[in-house]
């Protein structure tokens, strides 16, 4: 592994490598006095958002100040979709600066896989257009793995937006290439043309989607959608798709509630669901920062100082 | 200017012949022992085939002459063959007044390399809401009888059934590029399995094949003529193909593009596969074979876009669309064809050469040598293959998608009006008539 750039392109080995890896970073910081463990001292970790998303930014930054690396935050407001500076000359930049690994959230899809053409460090995509996520469908599985004891073998629904989800898709190729079966639900409005040959199920309709799910993961829909046709109004919406008290009672006892965030309260997720014991949400946020080291600690290191 | 003499070429349907221009025309066929002072080709194994004419070219002059000027532009459309090329209309300024079109038209005489036809913006700077001056354009020196809004679409059903009653008026044209905006804001590519896995905002083949279905009834309706620029999926194919079954004036372009690549190519995210239509499923390029092949797709068309290094090395979303196209066309409509061994040239010199001439209006162009006509000619070599390094391009820009490709067939000499302007393959540095 060079690069994380998608799910789609890890094997199950990688994959399986990636969350036992996750494990041990958990399992050496957490209780310590000092929270920190030296395995990338001395390499320099840039992270380059052209996106406002403090919750990532700030996990991959954690990630790495627990490995002992050097953080540079590198917010780049503008990119040549708006006219600023152009994505290969800050590429060349940053090459110069003799970057170790780029993490890389970009409102364009794609963006993460043209930057490795620039660059010779390793590229961690934090988020690519509609495209990818790869550190959030895999702090995803681990949270699975933790409360369900497994992927292999779970039902996964995912709800909502799927046609604008970088979270959706990565998590389509991670969780069917642990053996979960995945099941995607929303309006056809909101789901993607031609995916026949995805490996999933596909259904319209919430409630009859409910009872044999091990997880459930509501995705972030902006209001803003309505206005394009996507659904008529938020209230339409959230009666049909959001996940409310009635619905959580509909779910199998075991079942967990999730969320990639943020999240908005009263659409796709009711506020008391969201509070509720059942939703991991709190516990992905964590989870996010040992995935982000044991990516960084892997494409840095080949696990070879493991 | 001194007479030449091409020996032994291949004259498609007619065997091997000698050909004896003199003064620009053609001045006899035959077996031409020798012919005075004549400049001898020697076109041993060659094709003759009638010179090519493209129907849609940007040359990207005025306006954008970091990426291709008129001159550079004709260059490599002598390169590729070509005597004769429609300049589109989204330059800077518009090619929307006769002031404009009498300009691009005067650039092509200048330089030499083939003859530069204009097409007249349908709309005021192409922004779809008033009529350009259409009849000044008409009545200007460089005649314009096509017209386009080519990178935009006349979306708005009053304005195209209005421009196409008031060119009835000289027998022109309009050149629809078929594209519902609605249907197409933000796209990015194909909508289908490969858009919704790179999760970029998909174009999908319905936003094309719904204004050309609106645009033949339109054309029935007026009584007018319509082509339609780069068709790109079946659908649209099947919709053309009744058309023209009713008798409907509609005629129709294809892209070599269109005929070899797939939406799979944007799996590299490379923006050099970025281009408007963008490139369909593979089902879609076998159609649009068969469719060239039996002739419900009347002509190859480029849509030559160059484009500046910064306008393709960036993020797909960020870059322009559009790819080169004048040098690997003929080459490519042969592979698409049946390739270099099934090739019938009368077909590949019909739907290269004397069809788009008759669309664009070309009289001098598209016609097989016999005396008395201009001598408008491309000698291919039917055997060789050459392989597609971006730096040896005629053009000023590099964006092409066929980089490290070989290909089949070369152009070994064009000529315009009896002079060379590319000779064993080289283009003429000397090109004033």
């Amino acid at each position: 592994m060079k690069h994380l750039l998608t799910t789609k392109e890890l094997t199950r080995d990688e994959a399986e490598l990636i969350l036992d890896v996750t494990e041990q970073m958990a399992e050496a910081v957490t209780g310590r006095e000092v929270p920190k463990l030296p395995a990338l001292r001395g390499r320099t970790v840039v992270n380059l958002f052209f996106e406002d998303s403090t919750r990532t930014r700030t996990s991959f930054e954690t990630a790495a100040k627990r490995l002992s690396a050097d953080v540079v935050n590198f917010a780049a407001k503008t990119s040549s979709v708006n006219k600023g500076e152009s994505l290969r000359d800050t590429a060349l930049t940053l090459q110069a600066m003799g970057a170790d690994a780029v993490v890389i959230r970009h409102p364009a899809a794609g963006a993460p896989q043209r930057l490795t053409e620039w660059i010779d460090g390793a590229v961690l995509n934090a988020g690519d257009g509609t495209h990818a996520h790869p550190t959030q469908a895999l702090l995803d599985a681990y949270t699975m793995k933790q409360r369900l004891g497994a992927v292999e073998g779970r039902t996964v629904a995912i709800v909502g937006d799927i046609l604008h989800s970088r979270v959706a898709r990565s998590n389509v190729w991670l969780l069917s290439k642990l053996g979960a079966n995945v099941r995607l639900v929303g309006p056809p409005t909101l789901l993607p043309k031609d995916i026949g040959d995805w490996p999933v199920e596909v259904e319209y309709d919430l409630d009859a989607s409910l009872k044999d799910v091990d997880a459930i993961m509501m995705l972030r829909v902006q209001r803003e959608r309505m206005h394009a046709a996507f659904f008529p109004t938020a209230n339409e919406y959230a009666r049909l798709y959001g996940l409310d008290e009635r619905r959580l009672a509909l779910l199998p006892d075991h079942a967990i509630v999730m969320h990639p965030g943020p999240m908005n309260r009263g659409m796709e997720i009711a506020a008391t669901v969201a509070d509720s014991p059942r939703a991991t949400i709190t516990e992905q946020v964590t989870n996010g920062v040992w995935v982000r080291m044991a990516v960084l600690y892997l494409l840095l290191t080949n696990g070879e100082a493991r | 200017m001194t007479d030449l003499l091409i020996k032994s070429a291949d004259l498609v349907g007619r065997g091997r012949q000698d050909v004896l221009v003199r003064d620009g025309r053609v001045a006899e066929i035959g077996s031409i022992a020798k012919a005075g002072s004549a400049t001898v080709v020697d076109a041993d194994g060659l094709v003759l085939l009638p010179g090519l004419v493209d129907l849609h070219t940007h040359l990207r002059e005025p306006g954008r002459e970091d990426a291709e000027t008129v001159h550079s532009g004709t260059r490599a459309a002598a390169k590729g063959g070509y005597t004769a090329v429609c300049a589109m209309a989204n330059s800077y300024p518009v090619a929307d007044t006769a002031g404009v079109v009498e300009q691009v038209a005067a650039l092509g005489k200048a330089a030499g390399y083939a003859d530069v036809q204009p097409v007249g913006a349908v709309s005021v700077g192409l922004e779809g809401r008033q009529l350009a001056e259409i009849g000044a354009m008409a009545r200007s020196a460089a005649a314009v009888r096509m017209f386009s809004d080519d990178g935009h679409c006349v979306s708005d059903p009053i304005l195209m059934r209005r421009a196409l009653e008031y060119v009835k008026t000289f027998g022109g044209l309009i050149a629809q590029h078929a594209e519902e905006p609605r249907l197409t804001e933000g796209a990015q590519m194909n909508e289908g399995a490969v858009s919704a896995e790179l999760g970029l905002p998909g174009w999908p083949a319905v936003a094309e094949e719904a204004i050309i279905a609106r645009d033949v009834l339109l054309a029935e309706y007026t009584g007018a003529r319509v082509h339609f620029c780069h068709v790109s999926t079946a659908r649209s194919v099947d919709i053309i193909r009744e058309a023209k079954a009713r008798g409907a004036n509609v005629t129709a372009e294809v892209c070599p593009h269109h005929l070899l690549l797939t939406d799979e190519a944007a799996r590299t995210y490379d923006p050099v596969y970025k281009v408007n239509p963008p490139l369909r499923r593979e089902a879609d390029v076998a159609v649009l074979r068969g469719a060239l092949a039996e002739g419900v797709i009347d002509a190859v068309a480029t849509d030559h876009a160059p484009h500046a290094p910064q306008d393709k090395d960036c993020e797909w979303a960020a870059a322009r669309p559009g790819m080169l196209g004048l040098e690997t066309a003929l080459s490519i409509t042969v592979l698409a064809l049946g390739g270099p061994a099934e090739a019938d040239w009368d077909t590949i010199a019909e739907r290269t050469s004397r069809t788009p001439a008759r669309i664009a209006g070309l009289e001098a162009h598209g016609r097989d040598p016999k005396p008395g006509t201009e001598a408008n000619f491309t000698l291919v070599d039917p055997a060789a293959t050459w392989t597609v390094v971006p730096g040896e391009l005629a053009s000023l820009s590099r964006n092409t998608p066929y980089a490290g490709m070989e290909l089949p067939v070369t152009v070994q000499a064009t000529f315009l009006r009896g002079r060379a302007t590319v000779l064993n393959g080289k283009i003429a540095e000397e090109t004033t008539e």
